[in-house]
């Protein structure tokens, strides 16, 4: 077979040595623009696993890459002055220069031809070859030949990064967080050799506009970082090798071969560089597609085809976590005011490839730190050298105190009558309770109207308010508090029992009040567009239901504006279109479930805690979206709120959720650490790891667990 | 074109042997069977199987045939069908049903409150074998489309690929339904083509069928179970991904090939 590879990289070289070895009747060809010696960039990361990989498939340029290596097992993490360690991690690092020496020679020894130094034919003169191998980088000429045919599509990241040298020699890979009057910068630093390490310098796009870095030459460029970054540098200097500041770009490809073009490396892909590293990705690809072609032979769709089948799904897994490590990194400043180990903890977990159980056993001094810190932090005696894993540690709440953090809420039957909660609701409680800090009761209505379906239970009648008091005692005596959610649904009313599904309803629907005219699906009923009397009443209802929930022995209660329902409705633009003070802005749109929000803390004790359910987003175009939830999670807290209890969606027929395992703890991270009040998370969460994991970061302060996910 | 015997055939032997579902597709500009139609033609020729279809495209059919074929063929095989809806996504399908392609998803959740309402208010004639109607299961792998599942129907079915691309789908299903306050757990099902022996037959037919998805063609082929090995490590995948119920397609139309199916599924057991 005659092969062309674009890009004398890592992914090139070394799948042309790797094929050429696999088959040395293939003629190879290396085209390769630049001088061999000439590289951007400095070192490169390697981990353990992908070391072994590198041995099974050619085991001499493994013996000389690892001669050279550094190696290293600690992670620091500079933060307000402090460093925190944590040990464990097991990294590699190379001089990227060095490992493309070893890849060359490699290729000379078996008969590969390099070309360097010449320009590199475009496809079309080079697809009389049997394979054409794009290995030309993240900019490739050769996909965007044809980007649309591999359906190529590109996000650019709001950051700057700058990828410098340096001769100081990291004795751990290194995360060093400066804030400055302009924002946080973050250094991401490790060493690749004896003598020098990979300095990266990244901000947000508006810190590098504020700090002047947009006019500033490659000199002044590295003076600032040199000055920003002096107590680090302790008197190294940084190295620039066309050092210039860039955006990052995630690439994603439908398809990874048009024809005889294949697409290899940042050429196929891109995973942002605070994850690791390119080079690792482009490697692994290099070995997979020279096994496919041997294992094929003459078949090369079907070579093509295995490869990508083989490295598609590895590379979205990490992509996925790629994005929430930038993420991380481009909200840090979030998390200024976390204490430094904290801080750590949240870092190291960022992308949920390290979970608490991980780091306990990468790292149990930094968790035993970690642990009693939360402790200490959580109104514990401070001192202490250990402490409960996080979920265990009591939450106090104004003056309930919740004896954990694990919350469960047990599933509605519709089975109650007449609003009066069942007796299979007073069997699910206890049952549900399961050692948990706090069961908490989903939505229980304030008014006759306010039901979802017929079976909803209410609390708007002493039969009501006995038969939660009843509950109440054996949520007691099961050891957990007990909390209820109160709400209206609004629009979504007047449904059938949702074991068929929801929205479906009734043949003969009650009236259903709204803030606008509008119907929540299709085929339900138009509700009537609220007046002042309404608004008057509903508010006196949620007051009513407060007071005897109070009466009941309710500990917590929450006050559902989430998921569409009336409040909830009131809060979304596709939901309210009112005209009056009620709609409009987000503050016009807030203002009735604030009013109705205001009213129930006034008619709730004040030493029991409140919450409010909301959406963190509507997931719709449009929509109420995360920034909203942020400034009413906001004005809940100065309201005296206690926690939000994050949700999702508005029951939109036109939403376009993101489900998956935690899929709402992003959210809640947000709402938590940029509107400063507590948050319950929930959403596709089963374990006490994910639970530590939550709150020993920092992402949430109680958690709703579903512990049977598969029974 | 499959003789109407082998149909015939093929679903009784699949019921003599550890078969518990017989699976169709729905294709309108194709080489094909109505899917109703070919499971009528196997619920006469059968006593106990289920019946599914993996899946109707909804919007190809008014809502008001569509709860009529359903209903029929609940009624005709006392209580064996299970409903799989899904948008489909060949344009010309669409095109030869001439329904316009825009505006479909809305459609489609129409169609459904329709059927679902249909159902259980005892509307549809004949009456469904069950009350409330049989079974509804919804597929497609969108965040609209997990939320419609929750919203409307019984369970979820999934589109084919490895047990991991299952699991990762079933996660999706499951927080979907628990974010819709849904009582229980969705049903889960899922799918996967099969061919032992004659591969080469069957990445023809699977190239063809998927022609298309353009080169997501040669991915459907090369994910073809061609050997005992890789029918049983799917299984068990899927199994622990907590799939219920697991529908192996045949992509050669020979009754042998059930019989080595049988085969492999037996020497699980």
């Amino acid at each position: 077979m005659r092969i062309e590879v674009v890009g004398a990289g890592p992914a090139g070289l070394y799948f042309a040595l790797l094929a050429k070895k696999g088959d040395p009747r293939h003629e190879i060809v290396v085209h390769e623009r630049n001088a061999p010696d000439a590289t951007f960039g400095w070192g490169v990361v390697f981990s353990e696993e992908t070391l072994s990989s590198f041995r099974d498939a050619d085991h001499s340029t493994w013996a000389d890459i690892t001669e050279t290596f550094a190696r290293w097992t600690a992670i620091d993490v500079h933060f307000r002055g402090e460093t925190v360690r944590s040990v464990g991690h097991g990294f590699s690092g190379i001089a990227r220069k060095r490992i493309l020496q070893i890849l060359q020679q490699r290729c000379r020894e078996l008969g590969v031809e390099l070309r360097f130094e010449e320009e590199v034919p475009d496809v079309a003169a080079l697809s009389s070859a049997d394979l054409v191998v794009a290995a030309d980088g993240v900019n490739s000429a050769t996909r965007r030949s044809a980007h649309d045919a591999f359906g190529a599509v590109e996000r650019v990241h709001p950051t700057k990064y700058v990828w410098f040298g340096t001769d100081l020699v990291f004795r751990a890979f290194t995360f060093v967080f400066r804030e400055t009057e302009h924002g946080m910068f973050q250094v991401h630093g490790y060493p690749f050799d004896a003598d020098r390490s990979t300095f990266v310098v990244e901000c947000r796009d508006d810190v590098w506009s504020r700090a002047g870095l947009e006019e500033a030459s490659e000199e002044a460029s590295i003076a600032f970082c040199q000055e920003l970054f002096a107590p680090e540098l302790a008197g190294h200097a940084l190295l620039s090798n066309r050092s210039l500041w860039a955006s990052f770009v995630t690439l994603r490809c439908q398809t990874w071969h048009q024809g005889n073009v294949v697409l290899l490396g940042d050429a196929a892909h891109t995973a942002h560089f605070t994850i690791g590293s390119g080079t690792k990705l482009a490697m692994e690809d290099a070995i997979a597609l020279a096994g496919s072609l041997q294992r094929y032979g003459a078949d090369l769709e079907a070579a093509l085809t295995s490869y990508e089948l083989e490295r598609q799904p590895a590379v979205e897994r990490l992509q996925r976590a790629a994005l929430d490590s930038a993420a991380y990194f481009e909200n840090v400043s979030r998390y200024a005011s976390f204490e430094p180990v904290r801080f750590a903890v949240n870092l190291l977990t960022r992308s949920g490839r390290i979970s608490y159980a991980n780091l306990t056993q990468r790292d149990p001094e930094l968790v035993r730190r970690a642990d009693a810190a939360f402790a200490a932090q959580s109104g514990g005696a401070a001192g202490r050298a250990f402490a409960p894993p996080p979920a265990f540690i009591p939450a106090e709440l104004r003056g309930l105190v919740v004896s954990n953090r694990l919350v469960v809420s047990p599933m509605s039957h519709d089975d109650a009558e007449d609003g009066v909660a069942s007796d299979g609701m007073a069997d699910r409680v206890p049952e549900a309770a399961g050692g948990a800090g706090l069961v908490l009761c989903e939505f229980v209505s304030v008014a006759a109207d306010g039901r979802i379906t017929r079976g909803t239970p209410g609390l708007y009648n002493d039969a009501h308010a006995s038969a939660w008091r009843r509950i109440a005692d054996l949520a007691h005596e099961a050891g957990s508090a007990f909390g209820l959610r109160i709400g209206h649904a609004g629009r979504r009313g007047a449904m059938r029992p949702r074991r068929l599904g929801t929205d479906l309803p009734l043949l003969e629907p009650w009236p259903l009040l709204a803030p606008s005219a509008e119907a929540a699906a299709p085929d339900a009923p138009v509700p009537r567009a609220m007046t002042a009397e309404d608004m008057e009443r509903v508010r006196g209802d949620f007051e009513r239901a407060a007071a005897s929930a109070s009466e009941a022995g309710v500990d917590l209660l929450e006050v559902d504006a989430a998921h569409g329902y009336l409040l909830g409705s009131f809060l979304s633009p596709l939901s309210n279109l009112r005209t009056d003070a009620y709609g409009g802005s987000l503050e016009g749109r807030m203002r009735f479930p604030l009013e109705v929000i205001g009213s129930v803390r006034n008619a709730w004790p004040q030493d029991k805690p409140l919450a409010v359910r909301i959406p963190a987003t509507e997931w719709a175009r449009g929509g109420f979206d995360v920034e909203d939830a942020v400034a009413v999670a906001a004005a809940l807290s100065t309201l005296g709120c206690d926690l939000v209890h994050v949700a999702a969606g508005s029951g939109v027929t036109r939403a376009n959720p993101e489900y998956g395992p935690g899929y709402l703890v992003a959210f809640a991270d947000r709402i938590r650490n940029e509107a400063r009040i507590g948050v319950i998370v929930e959403g596709r969460l089963w374990t006490l790891d994910q639970a530590n994991t939550i709150l020993a970061a920092g992402r949430a302060d109680l958690a709703v667990l579903d512990y049977a996910p598969t029974s | 074109m499959i003789p109407g015997d082998l149909l015939a055939e093929w679903a009784g032997r699949a019921e003599a042997g550890p078969f518990t579902s017989l699976g169709v597709l729905d294709r309108l500009a194709y080489d094909s069977y109505d899917p109703f139609v070919a499971l009528a033609a196997a619920a006469a020729a059968t006593r106990r199987i289920g019946l599914v279809t993996m899946v109707v495209s909804g919007p190809l059919r008014p809502a008001g045939t569509l709860a009529k074929l359903a209903a029929s063929v609940d009624a005709l095989s006392g209580g064996r069908l299970t409903l799989g809806v899904a948008l489909g996504a060949r344009a010309n399908d669409y095109e030869a049903a001439g329904v316009p392609l825009q505006g479909r998803g809305d459609r489609l959740d129409r169609q459904l409150t329709a059927l679902r309402l249909a159902f259980a208010d005892g509307t549809v004639l004949p009456q469904a074998a069950r009350p409330g109607g049989p079974p509804l299961l919804i597929g497609g792998d969108s965040g609209r489309s997990f939320a419609r599942m929750a919203r409307f129907a019984d369970g979820y079915v999934h589109g084919g690929g490895p047990p991991r691309a299952f699991a990762r789908a079933a996660e999706q299903a499951r927080a979907a339904w628990a974010d819709a306050g849904r009582p229980g757990t969705p049903a889960l099902w899922g799918q996967a083509y099969f061919a032992l022996g004659d591969e080469e037959r069957g990445a023809d037919y699977l190239r063809d069928y998927y022609a298309f998805t353009g080169p997501f063609a040669e991915k459907v082929a090369a994910g073809n179970l061609t050997s005992p090995q890789a029918v049983l490590d799917l299984v068990r995948g899927y199994e622990e991904a907590g799939c219920d119920e697991l529908v192996l397609l045949p992509t050669v139309a020979d009754l042998a090939q059930l019989d080595r199916l049988a085969d492999v599924m037996a020497a699980r057991a």
